[in-house]
């Protein structure tokens, strides 16, 4: 009696001696990986900076005071420097931190749209190619080609300059420009799905088709599309601060990383820090994210690496 | 009187799969340019399964015997003949009611599971689709089902990668007997696995059948799982049934000279003897390019003028039928 009520500490039962769940191994890995995490940690910065931007800025982003024009960052030293004005101002007086933080709002809410829109076209296009395949996958890989003869940046500009730009148009332009990336990723990614046996599996017990696409198809080529949203969200930012810098993109005042850089050109070699500024944002946020989706694709997919 | 009984037999004994004439040709393409040509996967297969049989399919890889596998299981339209499982044809069947009768269990329990779904999910889906309960009598039933096939209770909310070779398959069998099907089409069960866990498989597999009463189509190339498993026994090669017997009967006095070969053909553990010579040749089957007359005529030992032109038809003899010239009418 005593016996039977004893705990049977030490003994491994068969639970314990199994190997770790696809989870806890996933866990390990994200924090092993240093690309992952670094990139994670900017990236969370600038989102929580775009967020909380009205508490963060120290001024309006659009109050211009011509009398306090282009005072340099603190850096900087001289007589015009001023804590009040930390990243000083530019040629309006607009205070240049709080352009910079209103702007991450802009690039974030133009990469994540462009991003989602691109996204559900090219998932869509590319499952349907890769699960049918035959007819079905001929036609989109022909829409496929098509897209990616057409040079995205003069598309856009062309695209733009007809319609007028504004933030949606700009959001709308790079969204039905960019998808082609995640169709040809998730065609191949479920083609390889597709000739597992689980899915004959499933036919074989009366799923309907869009049940197998979404319980058997999809949770197997989420880690390729997280993967492929991040590099495409990054892409997008660019091409929004390339649009803006060409005049075609975000129409001021409004502030955005790519037209902050357009409107100081003309002061590059007296006051360089305009450019540089709202460029190192640029080029801090693009790596963050690159270097987030590289590390997603580490981790979730080791077997893909290269 | 006589008679009377054997109607009573015949009843009892309705067949649970009955192929009849069955074809299934694809088209596919040699080469750009080139004009499509027709791949004869299987051609004029009649198949009939009793309850309570293990029908043995063998044969070598390419014969077919997948793609018939697929028909019986209504994944693939036979281009021509009739399938009916249970006396009713499977073309008129919608899918979930073909499902709730014969149920597949793959060869490689690690292509066969969903990776990022848990062993409770995977065994739960076929209750799932079929609906109509709660999901505390489905865990019910699928602890019920995962202690039955061999596996813990305490595996429900673990994953395949977790899991060895011999563990998968068994949540693949669950997964098939769920739903308590009348037919079981087994496609190479154990070919994936270690040589030690294979015979826990098969004697599992007869364990099951004899609980549960079901109906095996066992396919195979390995003729010691079939002469283990099989009462009866159907030889294919290159999209047809050669010859079909009971299994003592087959394995004491093989009539079809490719049965012969294949039987020849088994290794055995004798150190010394090498590849026995089964007179088969090099020649290997082209179903692109089938050969006119008796399909196995390149191939045969015992070739005669006749088997280059006319194609055999099938011979009853005892149990079966062959179907070669060597046999029948002289």
């Amino acid at each position: 009696m005593t016996q039977a009520a004893l705990p049977r500490a030490g003994i491994p039962t068969a639970a314990d001696i199994l190997a770790p769940s696809p989870g806890v191994l996933l866990r390990r890995r994200i924090l092993r990986h240093w690309g992952l995490l670094i990139g994670g940690t900017i990236l969370a910065v600038i989102v929580l900076m775009a967020l909380l931007a009205p508490l963060i800025a120290p001024h309006d982003p659009y109050d211009q005071d011509l009398a306090r024009k282009l005072i340099p960052p603190i850096w900087h030293g001289g007589a015009k420097v001023t804590w009040a004005h930390p990243l000083g101002t530019d040629q309006l007086g607009r205070d240049y931190l709080s352009r910079l933080v209103y702007g991450a709002r802009i690039s974030l809410l133009i990469g994540v749209s462009a991003m989602l829109i691109s996204g559900v076209i090219g998932t869509v296009l590319g499952v349907i190619a890769g699960y049918f395949g035959g007819r079905v996958d001929m036609l989109v890989s022909f829409i496929v080609t098509t897209r990616l003869s057409m040079p995205v940046v003069l598309v856009a500009l062309a695209v733009v300059s007809i319609v007028g730009s504004s933030l949606t148009v700009v959001i709308w332009v790079l969204g039905l420009l960019i998808w082609d990336r995640f169709a040809v990723v998730m065609r191949s990614a479920t083609q390889q799905i597709r000739a597992r046996e689980f899915i004959t599996a499933a036919q074989a017990l009366g799923c309907s088709t869009p049940r197998i696409l979404l319980t058997e198809v999809a949770p197997n080529v989420l880690n390729h599309l997280i993967v492929v949203a991040t590099l495409e969200m990054a892409h997008a930012i660019l091409l929004e601060a390339a649009l803006s810098f060409l005049g075609l993109g975000v129409q001021p005042p409004t502030p955005s990383w790519g037209l902050m850089v357009s409107e100081a050109k003309g002061l590059m070699f007296f006051d360089p820090w305009l450019i540089t500024i709202p460029g190192i944002a640029l080029f801090a946020l693009v790596l963050a994210i690159n270097m987030l989706g590289d590390g997603l694709r580490d981790v979730t997919a080791p077997e893909n690496r290269g | 009187m006589t008679a009377a009984a054997l109607t009573a037999a015949q009843v009892e004994a309705a067949p649970m799969l009955e192929a009849r004439d069955v074809s299934r040709t694809f088209r596919v393409s040699t080469g750009l340019l080139k004009p499509k040509r027709t791949l004869q996967a299987v051609e004029g297969v009649s198949l009939l399964v009793r309850p309570g049989e293990v029908v043995g399919l063998v044969g070598e890889s390419g014969c077919g015997k997948t793609t018939l596998a697929r028909m019986l299981l209504g994944l693939l339209p036979p281009t021509d003949g009739e399938i009916r499982v249970v006396g009713r044809p499977t073309a008129a069947l919608p899918r979930r009611t073909i499902a709730q009768l014969v149920q597949p269990v793959f060869q490689d329990p690690y292509s066969s599971l969903n990776p990022r779904k848990s062993i409770g999910a995977i065994i739960t889906l076929p209750l799932r689709v079929q609906g109509g309960s709660d999901s505390a009598t489905w865990r019910a039933q699928v602890e019920e089902m995962m202690e039955r096939v061999g596996l813990a209770r305490s595996l429900y909310d673990n994953y395949p990668s977790q899991l060895s070779g011999g563990q998968r398959q068994r949540v693949a069998i669950a997964r098939a007997l769920i739903n308590r099907p009348r037919l079981v089409i087994c496609d190479e069960p154990t070919s994936a696995l270690d040589v030690s866990v294979q015979s826990q498989i098969l004697n599992l597999l007869q364990e099951l059948r004899r609980d549960l009463g079901l109906t095996y189509l066992l396919i195979s190339h390995n003729l010691a799982v079939v002469e283990h498993m099989a009462t009866r026994v159907a030889v294919m090669y290159l999209g047809r049934i050669v010859e079909e017997a009971d299994t003592d009967a087959l394995f004491r006095a093989p009539k079809h000279p490719y049965t012969q070969a294949l039987l020849a053909s088994v290794l055995t553990p004798e150190p010394g003897l090498g590849v026995p010579d089964t007179q088969l040749g090099a020649a290997y089957p082209n179903p692109l390019d089938v050969p006119p007359g008796c399909r196995f005529h390149p191939r045969c030992a015992h070739v005669m003028d006749i088997c280059r032109t006319v194609a055999p038809k099938p011979v009853a003899s005892g149990e079966g039928f062959v179907e070669c010239h060597l046999y029948g009418t002289p």
